[in-house]
Parts: C-alpha cells; sequence; structure tokens
C-alpha cells in the first residue's frame, strides 16, 4: 500500500527550527546535555510530525494512528517540542523539562501525551516497534510504525535481533530511521565502532534501504510518502545528518552530548537559527 | 509441570484470542500445539531473548497477551532491562514464563539453574512473582495469571512434581494456601521444594511437632497477612525455597516481621547458599547436598525449636 501524495505545502523547515529553538531553551533552563541529538535530529522530526504520522492531538491514542518510538530516549525533548507545536500538550510545559516536579523527564515518556513508548537505553525501540509491526498486520491494520534510532543504538545487540526478526516476518508496515550522524557518546563511529558499510549491511539483513539528506526536509517528505519502499520488506531510512545541526559552534562536537547551553551560548544559537535578531 | 502449564495455556488460548506465544528457540516438544493450533499467534524469534521480549511487549501494547516462554535464566537475566523498561515501566500484558525453576536443571550446570530469579524478578515495580509447587498450583495460576492485567513472572517446574495438595485449592495471587495447621512452627515453601517441606512436616508430626505448612506461591505481593498471623500463633517460621539465600522467599518473609514488629520468634531461611552451584547431579541430589532434602529441613525445624524453646521440645523423641 502506498501513502502519502509526494510532497505537502508544509513548512517543515520552519518547524525544525521552532523545534531547535525549544530544544536550545530547554536543555539551558534544565542545564542539561543532549542537545547535539536533538539538533541532529530535528528535521526528521519535523517532517514526521508535519505531515507523515497519521497522530492527532485531539485523539492521541486513536486506534488507527501510527505508532512513533523514538528509540533514542535522550533526544526526546525534540518531540516533547513537536507534540507541544502540535498541540498534545501545553507549550508550557516545555519550560519544566529536567527540573524537579517538572512535566517533561530528560528521556522520553510515556507519561507524556502523544508519546508511545519510553525509551532510555539504546537497543529498546526496534524489538517493541517490530511487535506493533506484528500485532498490527495480526489485527489486519494498517498503520505504520515509525522507530527512530542513533547511530548508538545500531551497536546494540538487540537492535540486530529485530533487524534479522523484522526481515524474517516480512514487516513491510515497519519503518525504521536512523539519524546518522556518525558521532556516538565518546567519539566518532569510525574510532568506535564504524557502521560503514551501513547501506549493504542492512540490506544484507533483508531490509529495503534509502539513503538520504537527513536535513533536507524535502527528501525526507519523499522518502517517507512511499512506505514501504519495496512490499514485503521492511523500510529502512539512513538519514545522514551533522550532530548540532544549525548552531555552528555545536556541529560536529563529541561534546555536544554533554555540555549545557550557556546564556550566551542560547542567544547565539537562536540567532543562528533565526529567532533572534 | 510444563506440560501441565502448556496444556491449560492452549485450553485458555482456544478462549482467548489475545494470547500470543513469542519464545526463543525453547520449548521442544511441549509447544507445538500452540504453534499448530494458533500458527498466526506464535513467534520463535530464534535465540534472542531480548528481542523476544521486546517483540512481546510491542505485541502487547496493541491489546494483546503475551508470553516469553524459555527455560531457567535465559527469559529473565538475559533480557532484564527490557522486562524492567519496557514490560515493568509500561505495565505491558506480558507473561515471563520459565521453565525449570531452580536446580530443576540439576546436571546441565549453573547456565541452566534459576538460583536468583526470585530476588532479581521480585525487585522489579508492578510484576507478580509467581512460583507454583504442584500441578494443582500449576494449571490455577495460568488462569490466574492471564487474567491479571499486566507482568507475571511464572517460575514452572520441569517435570512430574509430586502433588502436594490432596484437596482442591482456591488459588489467588498474593494469598498463601494453608496445607496443613499446627501451633508448633510454620513452614512457608515457594514452589516444587514444597513437597519436600510436606515430607518433613510429616516427619515432625510423627515426633509430635505440629507444623503449619503455607504455601507462599506468590512471592510477590507476598501474603503479609499470612505470615504476621503464623508469627502471632506458632513459636517459629522456616522458609524453604530453591533459590539463592539473598533476596528470595525467606528475605521477603524477613521483612515482613521486622516491619510488622512481630520478628521476635524463632526464625530460619532454609535456602541455597551464596554459592555458584557447581556440583554435578540430579534436582533431588543437589536439594540433598543443600540441606533441602526433607530430612535436613525436619532436622533443621528441630534444631531450631529446641535451641529456642528447649522447654516445647522436652518431651520430644528425637
Amino acid at each position: 500500500m502506498v501513502y502519502g501524495n509526494g510532497l505537502s505545502q508544509y513548512n517543515h523547515a520552519a518547524f525544525a527550527q521552532k523545534i531547535r529553538g525549544h530544544c536550545l531553551r530547554m536543555t539551558h533552563g534544565g542545564k542539561s546535555g543532549h542537545i547535539g541529538s536533538m539538533l541532529s535530529m530535528a528535521d526528521i522530526i519535523a517532517v514526521l510530525y508535519g505531515s507523515i504520522l497519521n497522530v492527532s492531538a485531539d485523539q492521541p491514542k486513536c486506534d488507527t494512528r501510527d505508532r512513533f518510538i523514538l528509540s533514542k530516549g535522550h533526544g526526546g525533548a525534540a518531540v516533547y517540542a513537536a507534540l507541544a507545536e502540535k498541540g498534545f500538550f501545553p507549550k508550557d510545559w516545555l519550560s519544566t523539562y529536567y527540573k524537579d516536579a517538572g512535566k517533561l523527564s530528560g528521556h522520553i515518556s510515556h507519561h507524556v501525551p502523544g508519546v508511545e513508548f519510553s525509551t532510555g537505553s539504546l537497543g529498546h525501540g526496534l524489538p517493541v516497534a517490530a511487535g506493533m509491526a506484528l500485532a498490527a498486520r495480526h489485527a489486519n491494520k494498517k498503520h505504520r510504525i515509525f522507530c527512530v534510532m542513533s547511530d548508538g543504538d545500531i551497536d546494540e545487540g538487540s537492535t540486530w535481533e529485530a533487524i534479522m526478526f523484522a526481515a524474517q516476518h516480512r514487516m513491510d508496515n515497519l519503518v525504521a530511521i536512523v539519524d546518522y550522524n556518525r558521532i556516538q557518546a565518546l567519539g566518532k563511529m569510525e574510532d568506535v565502532i564504524e557502521l560503514e558499510p551501513f547501506a549493504d549491511k542492512i540490506r544484507a539483513f533483508g531490509w529495503a534501504v534509502k539513503e538520504i539528506n537527513g536535513h533536507d526536509c524535502n527528501q525526507i517528505e519523499e522518502t517517507l510518502s512511499y512506505i514501504p519502499f519495496e512490499s514485503g520488506k521492511p523500510s529502512f531510512v539512513i538519514a545522514k545528518t551533522i550532530k548540532g545541526k544549525g548552531v555552528s559552534f555545536l556541529e560536529n562536537t563529541v561534546s555536544c552530548h554533554y555540555h549545557a547551553i550557556t546564556q550566551t551560548d542560547l542567544e547565539k544559537g537562536l540567532r543562528q537559527i533565526g529567532e533572534l535578531a | 509441570m510444563r506440560s501441565v502449564f502448556n496444556d491449560e495455556l492452549l485450553k485458555i488460548a482456544r478462549n482467548d484470542k489475545r494470547i500470543f506465544m513469542v519464545l526463543a528457540d525453547i520449548g521442544y516438544g511441549e509447544i507445538e500445539p500452540f504453534a499448530q493450533e494458533f500458527p498466526d499467534r506464535f513467534y520463535n524469534v530464534g535465540v534472542a531473548e531480548q528481542n523476544m521480549t521486546g517483540v512481546a511487549c510491542g505485541i502487547a501494547m496493541e491489546g494483546n497477551i503475551a508470553i516469553t516462554y524459555s527455560i531457567a535464566n535465559f527469559p529473565t537475566l538475559r533480557p532484564l532491562e527490557q522486562i524492567r523498561n519496557d514490560v515493568c515501566y509500561h505495565n505491558a500484558n506480558v507473561k515471563i514464563v520459565i521453565i525449570g525453576g531452580g536446580l530443576a536443571y540439576g546436571p546441565l550446570g549453573i547456565s541452566h539453574h534459576s538460583t536468583e530469579d526470585i530476588a532479581i524478578l521480585r525487585a522489579l515495580p508492578n510484576i507478580i512473582v509467581v512460583a507454583p509447587s504442584d500441578f494443582a498450583e500449576a494449571r490455577a495460576a495460568v488462569h490466574a495469571m492471564i487474567e491479571h492485567n499486566g507482568p507475571v513472572y511464572y517460575r514452572c517446574g520441569y517435570k512430574k512434581e509430586p502433588a502436594i495438595h490432596e484437596n482442591p485449592i482456591n488459588f489467588k495471587f498474593g494469598k498463601a494456601i494453608k496445607i496443613l495447621d499446627g501451633s508448633d512452627a510454620t513452614i512457608i515453601f515457594t514452589g516444587t521444594i514444597g513437597y519436600n517441606a510436606k515430607v518433613a512436616a510429616e516427619l515432625l508430626k510423627k515426633d509430635g511437632i505440629y507444623v503449619r505448612l503455607l504455601s507462599m506461591h506468590t512471592v510477590k505481593p507476598i501474603d503479609s497477612r499470612a505470615i504476621v498471623d503464623a508469627a502471632a500463633n506458632t513459636n517459629a517460621i522456616i522458609t524453604v525455597e530453591e533459590h539463592n539465600i539473598n533476596g528470595g522467599l525467606g528475605g521477603a518473609v524477613a521483612e515482613v516481621l521486622m516491619d510488622n514488629g512481630v520478628g521476635n520468634i524463632g526464625f530460619k531461611r532454609l535456602a541455597l547458599p551464596d554459592v555458584n552451584v557447581s556440583k554435578i547431579g540430579s534436582q533431588e541430589w543437589l536439594r540433598g547436598q543443600y540441606g533441602l532434602d526433607a530430612q535436613s529441613i525436619a532436622s533443621t525445624v528441630r534444631s531450631l525449636l529446641r535451641k529456642k524453646f528447649p522447654k516445647i521440645c522436652n518431651d520430644l523423641k528425637a
């Protein structure tokens, strides 16, 4: 089955910049890390919530909704930002991120309206998504299951267990998207665990794979508008991204996984993404 | 007991289409009837327990009941984080079933001994921890497990464990079953080791020691009322379990006694010592090696009573 009708008129790039702005303020306010991971996937999240996912703030538990699991739970603030912008909960919750008695935890939580599943330890998302895909097919339901992972997620054996399982059962209602910024917690992928030739590996495991620019919203939308890529195969998107994308002094740094944003850097960052003049 | 489990589950699954089995390449000779009857509700994920648990969680999150199934530690310790973060945190309707609790796979070695599972699983929020002692409890526990909406850890036996209950039982999670009554001491057991506890109670009766015998099939939530009542109305409590001495049934019972201010009684935990069991032998032989045979249990009760209550024991033959 083919979903989507090519490109929407939705301004994903502007939505992504809003998400980035929220993430900068949230991690600054929370004195918390992981900003690089949030900025890296902001465009992917913007396109998913902008025009791909069939989800509704009015009926967040609607049975026909698409399921979305963020396996890289440390980037949860970006999803919180998107959900707030889409009306799943009040925007003033965002300022409680990471705070005492706050509404929003540092890793994504299903206690937040619109969040399907809690994660935080890598390698958990894809097996659960595969289970949801099986259940959907069993019940003859037509919704899709999307799972966004980090490249760190791919180091986990459990992810590969699910990769093999999803191919074995020809889960073409399952879509995995890797935010492929090639920087993991302690260093660059080539110095830690090199995944290349990544696409070839995943293809060899029986998935249909597309490699795209994870910051080109039109390309992301175009790619995700035609699921599955091949009938009878799960779909895998390697979205090439830049960790810290959009804020020059964070881009492509290992440290942006850890450091909180200072007041000066917050202003600089917001200026660079166009929120401050 | 594993055959009883599978037989009962199959019967329930005929009327409950929510039930899926998700297993990790284990179950030869037992799971085939379910697989043949419900091929669309049966998934063998291969030798991949983390994926088994995650997939089961995903299936359960969609309104189904997913049963993970393997032997000994395989479906618990390997995917423990999936049980904690995915199943328990989301209160997913996943039932984690192990075949061969304790030393059931004796000669296979430590990789196949499930001897720390109760302590580890009962530390997790939202999960029920149950260890049926005989076929009657095993059957009843399958029904209770399916009726309960949320995670359950089901510690199943392995072979033809002897019956402990002579009469029909009223089985409820969190409610101990009184098998014998007596006022000299209470033996509280969990799981299939209960048969040895029952034989021990019968041996003690010949000595004139009358034991209250409780099957604490559910270690979490534990039946605090039954424990406090035993402390109030009998002289001593002896716990019996086929599990490491740390954190299992004995620890759980001790917590209840102290929390309720009724700990000032005779008390002894009979369990496996805090060692890796490297001796080689059958389940029953290994039990004997660690003081869990009926004679040893009876001796422990006798010595505890003698030490704590010499007056009561003046007339004892042994």
